[in-house]
């Protein structure tokens, strides 16, 4: 059975083609994917992401749960609102999932996790909650609108009641806070994205997000489907669960070292797994492609170096570049010319470092 | 969804074959079929002079999303290629049955003709796919 988010009536009012994305009826585009991107690089579009899952933990020692759950650390968030990126490994050093994780106080902290994973996220979180006697609520009753663009958070900021302008006007990169929306409707807003360009994801009450949305649409953000979304995270380096990484990876192999802390005597999940694998050697490594070339790199293309073969992971034409951008896993060690096989033809690429995209505009050597 | 044409006829697999007042065939791929594919990025034409037989591959296009084949819905000798394609590949997007053609043939048996979907068939086949 195909779950619906509340705004599904009005994506298909809107023309959107809809298609299953992780058991999921959602819009991959209203009519043009690349025009949508352009939207959000030049001025403001909004995505529903509805179908990613909420998950509220209460408890006294929810904090501590959360540093034996994770491998990025939470004791960096002092301040209520302030989020948090991080993996979630199994003991194998494997990523179960990644998330963002918003403290409002020590006995409570919010989780948003990949819709995709919901499941086995839930029963996950829920395994490792007893101990601590922290307990993981899920909230299906919000909806989540993430509008992003250089213009996005002006937009947002007019529909918001006076008295709360200011504050938000302020709010930090990866801090969240209250404020009223049209109507007095109560929204939670987080200066986070997934696109490269700044703006908010806002949760909000499942029962005013039809109203929210139309608000924004009056307010000049245009809609953006999934498959913008996806161009968008790809030029920002962002990395998609599923495709980039998943429980058969460790952090090192997917970029994602950043993310990591390996703070004394933190004894989460995983920990033991990632020291022995640095130690060792990380065997792989994950890379940005060009292909200055026409032609398009893809997800599963072969990728050819000096030492070995690897692949492509998230790949695709780049609207921002105009040409095809991907991240590649290779073996580690200086990887010589590079090339990628497409469709029997091996075409010569690019290494570079990424993000491809950053606020609008090509990065350095892309 | 604009008006298929009356004068095409249809590959299953969603290409177009127009015969023209010369006898040439041109070819191109369907409006329902630029919609499910979203926004053109490329595509690999044929050589000029090539031969192409009919059900087989003969240029590829590249959404964002996907790359597919293009069969030529008959045999022969390719004459015209859509350079246009080359720099502007949403051309197909604007105008499937139009200026977005991606090659024509010079067909070596024109019996295979009788083989493709007329309009009508072809209309209703998508249909089907819809729901």
């Amino acid at each position: 059975m195909t779950e619906k988010t509340v705004l599904n009536d009005t994506h298909r009012a809107l023309g959107a083609r809809m298609v299953d994305f992780g058991g999921w009826d959602m819009p991959i585009n209203y009519g043009s994917q690349i025009e949508e991107h352009h939207a959000v690089r030049r001025d403001a579009g909004m995505f529903d992401v509805s179908h990613m899952t909420v998950v509220d933990l209460h408890g006294a020692r929810t904090r501590e749960f959360l540093r034996h759950l994770l491998a990025n650390n939470v004791d960096k968030l002092k301040v209520q609102g302030k989020a948090l990126y991080s993996c979630m490994l199994n003991e194998q050093g494997g990523v179960i999932d990644d998330l963002i994780v918003y403290f409002f106080d020590e006995a409570h902290f919010r989780l948003v996790v990949n819709a995709a994973t919901r499941a086995k996220d839930l029963a996950w979180i829920e395994r490792q909650a007893k101990a601590f006697g922290v307990e993981a609520k899920e909230r299906p009753d919000f909806a989540m609108i993430a509008v992003q663009g250089p213009n996005a958070r002006a937009k947002v900021i007019g529909l918001l009641h006076e008295v709360d302008r200011p504050r938000i006007e302020k709010l930090g990169k990866f801090v969240a806070a209250a404020a009223q929306g049209p109507h007095g409707m109560p929204l939670f807003i987080a200066r986070t994205g997934y696109t490269g360009e700044d703006g908010f994801e806002i949760i909000v009450p499942a029962e005013h997000a039809v109203a929210l949305w139309n608000a924004l649409a009056a307010a000049g953000v245009a809609p953006a489907g999934l498959g913008a979304r996806d161009t968008l995270r790809l030029e920002a380096g962002m990395n998609l669960y599923g495709q980039d990484m998943d429980e058969t990876v460790l952090p090192w192999e997917a970029n994602l070292g950043w993310t990591i802390s390996l703070d004394e005597g933190r004894d989460f999940i995983g920990r033991a797994a990632l020291e022995a694998q640095k130690a060792a050697g990380v065997p792989r490594v994950m890379v940005g492609l060009v292909l200055d070339e026409k032609g398009v790199l893809r997800h599963g293309q072969k990728v050819l170096t000096a030492n070995g073969e690897g692949e492509i992971l998230s790949g695709s034409f780049a609207p921002t570049l105009n040409k095809a951008v991907a991240f590649a896993r290779i073996p580690a060690g200086e990887p010589g010319e590079v090339r990628v096989d497409i469709r029997g033809r091996e075409v010569p690429v690019r290494l570079v470092k990424y993000p491809f995209v950053r606020d609008g505009k090509a990065c350095e050597g892309i | 969804m604009s008006e298929i044409p009356g004068d095409l006829k249809f590959l299953k697999s969603h290409e177009w074959a127009r015969v023209e007042d010369d006898g040439l065939v041109r070819v191109g791929i369907s409006d329902h079929a630029q919609g499910q594919l979203g926004d053109l990025v490329y595509v690999e034409l044929p050589e000029i002079g090539a031969s192409v037989q009919a059900g087989h591959g003969a240029a590829v296009v590249e959404s964002v999303k996907a790359a597919s084949d293009i069969y030529s819905p008959v045999s022969g000798e390719v004459v015209e290629v859509n350079e246009v394609l080359n720099d502007k590949p949403e051309t197909i997007n604007e105008d499937a049955y139009g200026d977005g053609w991606i090659f024509a043939v010079r067909a070596s048996n024109r019996d295979e003709l009788n083989d493709l979907l007329d309009a009508d068939a072809y209309a209703e086949r998508i249909e089907n796919d819809d729901h």
